[in-house]
């Protein structure tokens, strides 16, 4: 319970950490970019919606800036992120709501398939160490994690959508009630396959590299000694003994990975010209379109601090010894 | 040391590091012109005047890819310098520090660590209003540092109770000095195999966020060649020497870092050294 509360802790304390953040740092800027942003939008908005930003990013408004602050966090937690500049009069919240669906997809399949995988070939790699499998796999995996995502990206697109017409160049396919035909369903599978194989292939190397070093070093511990004295078939020791305990640090690097693949989601869906939520945020920021921004990164962080909770507690699932530390 | 040396993966590593740095040191004599010259015909093939052709604005392909090391090469190093300081504050004396004071500086840690760098890094660049490799540097280094500072704390915290470090305590060193000359030596492999780490990371970002033109355009990198490349569909246009060689270049200097980060790693880590 103690771990579960000092999780819940950090959650809060990280989230209102980036609503902070997210506050301070237009008013840090010099020259208030706002201010340059609503010049370029004059005429295109309502004056009520111009003056609606003024006062959200503390312009022309007599409220002081704590003040500013706590309407700020009341406006955020209800989901009041007001309207987007590059799609007036589209609500933020309703872009978002659009977007999204298409990366919690891309980056969910990405994520799974890259754990596993990784894993699995990272166990092998330590268990036959030496072997030509692992000294294949380590600097394969260095190089995966070298890899400049989106020129990886730019070169599949180029060699299999391109050159070989295999799949669609750009898009994600018709959404909402397309999916439920078979067509539908299956342009959304087509673009949906680039993508989503690049980013799982560009966040492959760190899980590869970390699985098969933690793995040695779990190898030479005294328990798998103790299980290879017992005559254990070397499966077992290799599955129950040595992966069990490799796999721990993995989890508790969710939050490096996680960062990485949300990364390289926004390179892959610039790209691919993918519908989603990063590609949003990449036309937010070129048109310095900030409501739209300041919503967009809120959810993602969000998104984020929620992943790493549930992989917090998995954690203290795997591992009984997070459980009785935290209970004495 | 002499274990690196026998290190096949570091001395690939350090043979692509001194191969850029030569490059991009003798860069105005490798070059054949100006990488900002734009009075070529543009797309022109490869021929021994332009020996990868030009771009579709009229630049020397080669020229640029020479110069481009320059600016990949100075934002890894310098970031990752820079990183290297902060994570010896947040990282090294907040662990042997203990107390509150490791209390803060690892919240704060935790908190920097969750939050997703790129997209940080993104959001800072949208609201700065000069963009140029210092701005590019600092944004990078304060996005970066925190994976490397747990580790190191981790590290320090590992050494704090050890003897010598009692002794030095006993003998009425101040703080500072106890982390500077007694924890630091005892850790140089993982510093050395964050700081390559951390290079990686930041010449990655950088030519990401060039490609994606949230950088100085008019520079010349790796990033911005793609960059351009890319907004005169020179994907379309065939033009795949200009697409393919930039990212080459990153991927390589990148491998190279990584390469070391890996090799400092198994040296000074003697479970995963071979016996």
């Amino acid at each position: 319970m103690k771990y579960l509360a000092r999780r819940i802790g950090l959650l809060l304390l990280t989230g209102w950490a980036a609503l902070t953040f997210n506050f301070v740092l237009p008013r840090l800027m010099p020259g208030n970019p706002v201010e340059t942003m609503l010049a370029r939008y004059q005429g295109k908005l309502t004056p009520q919606a111009a003056n609606a930003l003024e006062v959200a990013f503390g312009l022309k408004t007599k409220q002081s800036e704590l003040g500013q602050y706590f309407t700020y966090l009341g406006h955020t937690l209800t989901g009041q992120f007001g309207v987007s500049l590059t799609y007036f009069p589209e609500k933020v919240t309703t872009l978002i709501g659009q977007a999204l669906p298409w990366t919690l997809g891309l980056v969910g399949f990405a994520t799974v398939v890259a754990f596993v995988v990784g894993t699995a070939v990272g166990v092998l790699a330590a268990w036959h160490r030496g072997s030509a499998l692992d000294s294949i796999m380590v600097p394969t995996g260095v190089m995966l994690g070298a890899m400049p995502v989106f020129w990886i990206g730019l070169l599949v697109l180029y060699v299999f959508a391109f050159k070989l017409g295999w799949f669609p160049v750009a898009g994600g396919g018709a959404g909402g009630q397309g999916l439920a035909t078979i067509s539908g369903f299956g342009a959304v599978v087509r673009h949906a396959t680039l993508p989503a194989i690049t980013l799982t292939a560009v966040s492959l190397g760190g899980y590869i590299i970390l699985m098969r070093n933690t793995t040695i070093t779990v190898l030479s511990d005294d328990f798998v000694k103790f299980a290879r004295a017992k005559g254990l078939p070397e499966r077992v020791i290799a599955t129950r003994y040595a992966a069990r305990n490799a796999i721990l640090p993995s989890f508790t690097s969710f939050a490096l990975a996680l960062g990485f693949v949300v990364a390289g989601a926004i390179f892959i869906e610039y790209v691919f010209d993918y519908p989603g939520i990063a590609y949003l945020l990449y036309q937010a920021v070129i048109s310095q379109d900030y409501p739209l921004e300041q919503g967009i990164f809120v959810v993602i962080i969000v998104g984020v601090l929620i992943a790493v909770f549930v992989s917090d507690l998995l954690y203290a699932l795997l591992d009984p010894r997070i459980r009785v530390e935290a209970r004495s | 040391m002499r274990a690196l040396l026998h290190n096949r993966r570091a001395l690939i590593g350090a043979g692509i590091l001194v191969f850029f740095g030569l490059v991009a040191l003798l860069a105005p004599v490798i070059a054949p012109y100006s990488p900002t010259d734009i009075n070529f015909t543009p797309m022109l093939g490869v021929s021994r005047d332009h020996l990868l052709g030009t771009t579709p604005q009229g630049q020397d392909v080669f020229s640029q890819l020479v110069y481009g090391s320059r600016n990949s090469l100075e934002v890894g190093l310098i970031t990752a310098a820079i990183i290297a300081v902060v994570q010896l504050f947040m990282g090294v004396f907040s662990g042997y520090a203990g107390g509150w004071v490791d209390g803060v500086l690892s919240s704060v840690t935790n908190i920097w660590l969750v939050l997703p760098g790129l997209v940080l890094l993104i959001v800072i660049i949208s609201y700065v209003p000069s963009k140029g490799i210092t701005t590019m540097i600092v944004v990078l280094a304060v996005t970066g540092w925190a994976w490397g500072a747990r580790v190191l704390r981790s590290q320090a915290i590992a050494l704090r109770d050890r003897p010598f470090v009692e002794a030095a305590r006993m003998s009425g060193e101040s703080r500072w000095h106890i982390v500077l000359f007694n924890i630091v030596p005892n850790m140089f492999g993982v510093l050395v195999a964050n700081f390559f780490g951390a290079a990686l990371y930041a010449v990655l970002a950088e030519a990401g966020l060039d490609f994606l033109g949230l950088g100085n355009i008019n520079e010349v990198s790796w990033g911005t060649m793609l960059y351009w490349a890319q907004s005169a569909n020179a994907m379309l246009l065939g033009e795949w020497i200009y697409l393919l060689l930039p990212g080459l270049c990153i991927l390589l200097l990148g491998t190279g870092f990584g390469l070391l980060n890996f090799a400092v790693d198994e040296v000074a880590d003697p479970r995963l050294r071979r016996n």
